[in-house]
């Protein structure tokens, strides 16, 4: 269970929103500028808010007159726009970059099992240019959860897309959620995408919801 | 003409070589520091570390004999400890430093400006630390840059003349480096000697010029094209 409150002075406008996401997906819907990727920046703590709270699973990320926890403890997923791969790595490198050395067989085996479903096991040698954007898609999203986040943030994850290849990668977002059961926060400025894919919708603008809606079914 | 002394190669490389360590590790650092920080004076900073670049050797080994000099108020501090940098190969090290410093700052800070700052905040968020984010993800993607300011800083080192010859003087075995020991020469009507070390300074450069293209062709392109063959 995440739970955010966050006042923050922007340039234009004031942000200011309270909302909590139980193991679903939530969409921030609403035009570019309203503060969506801000929410995510302050959620993911590369960035803080000015005032508020942020929680996840009990684990306090910000609290007024406290020090922020770290970006690296908070165990975050996060697929940024544009997908941000390191392009002087190959995709192998990419995806195990965040995995330390140390880690578990069960982990690895995670990877494994990741790589199989999103069909990039040939794609390992390669480096992010040599790939296509929807293979990039595919592999910034296992290199987002490689480090088995307890919350993932997708920015605008399909937007560079060609449409088919948009509505295969929905596919595989919702068949990784219901295995994975963590809570997803998927900002986008598709209306279509952000009524099949989200739980429940919330309409931003300005820094401010001004509206939401429940999905059934 | 086999004969020639060949000390002030060995000289001229100690300072550019000294010369060039210092000026990578502060010239990297607050090109790093300033490229992603806004504030007041910074255009004035940046101005500063910029300005020996356009101005001539000789204002600049002027203004390196006041600060630097025996009346000079850190060449009076210098005094106390017996160091003294006028008319020594350690003055050259300082006029070296000075001139050879906006090169590598320009380059460094031109190198770091075009990082995609979200590359290493996905690597933070990856749980890896700052200075492994640094070493892993912006040092190799700036490097090219840093590198060919590297290389063109450590040939301004090693060409330095006009400040060099105001703070340190032509002292034959001491701080006689070959862009000196070429005008003396020549003044001299020694032209053996002059072609001698033309020749030297002219491989030396050349060859350093083809190994950094070498090195950018062979290192740097292989993530840079879309299809490797």
């Amino acid at each position: 269970m995440l739970s955010v409150t966050i006042h923050k002075r922007l340039q234009h406008f004031d942000l200011d929103v309270q909302f909590s996401v139980k193991d679903e997906i939530v969409v921030l819907f609403g035009p570019s500028g309203s503060g969506k990727t801000t929410i995510l920046n302050n959620i993911a703590g590369l960035s803080h808010p000015d005032n508020g709270h942020i929680e996840l699973n009990k684990r306090i990320f910000f609290m007024k007159k406290q020090k922020p926890l770290p970006v690296q403890k908070r165990r975050v997923g996060y697929l940024f726009q544009d997908y941000a791969l390191f392009p002087h790595m190959t995709v192998e490198k990419n995806i195990y970059y965040g995995v330390g050395k140390k880690h578990s067989a069960d982990h690895s085996e995670t990877i494994r099992s990741i790589i199989e479903e999103l069909g990039i096991e040939h794609l390992l040698s390669k480096y992010p240019k040599q790939i296509s954007g929807g293979e990039k898609q595919r592999v910034a999203l296992t290199r987002a959860l490689a480090t088995k986040p307890q919350l993932l943030l997708l920015d605008e994850p399909f937007s560079a897309l060609d449409q088919a290849t948009r509505l295969q990668c929905h596919e595989q977002l919702l068949s990784l959620h219901s295995k994975w059961n963590i809570p997803i926060i998927l900002v986008t400025h598709n209306l279509e995408e952000a009524q099949k894919l989200g739980d429940r919708i919330l309409f931003i603008e300005r820094g401010k919801f001004i509206d939401s809606m429940e999905q059934t079914g | 003409m086999i004969n020639e002394n060949l000390s002030p190669l060995f000289l001229s490389l100690k300072i550019a070589g000294l010369s060039i360590i210092f000026v990578f590790i502060t010239g990297v650092f607050l090109a790093r520091f300033l490229s992603r920080r806004e504030f007041f004076g910074k255009n004035v900073i940046e101005a500063l570390f910029l300005l020996p670049l356009v101005l001539p050797p000789t204002v600049v080994g002027f203004g390196l004999l006041l600060i630097f000099g025996k009346n000079g108020f850190i060449g009076q501090w210098l005094l106390k400890y017996d160091i003294q940098l006028i008319f020594d190969w350690k003055g050259a090290v300082i006029a070296s430093i000075i001139v050879s410093f906006p090169l590598m700052y320009q380059s460094a800070s031109g190198a770091f400006k075009t990082i995609d700052e979200r590359l290493e905040n996905a690597a933070l968020t990856m749980g890896a630390s700052k200075w492994r984010v640094f070493l892993t993800v912006t040092l190799p993607l700036v490097w090219p840059g840093l590198l060919s300011g590297l290389v063109l800083a450590f040939a301004r080192a090693l060409g330095e003349f006009g400040a060099t010859l105001m703070l340190a003087g032509y002292i034959p075995g001491r701080t006689d480096t070959i862009p000196l020991v070429i005008y003396f020469a020549v003044e001299n009507g020694e032209m053996e000697k002059a072609y001698f070390w033309v020749a030297i300074i002219v491989a030396l450069g050349f060859s350093t010029i083809m190994w950094l293209n070498w090195w950018t062709k062979h290192n740097v392109r292989r993530f840079e094209y879309e299809e490797k063959k």
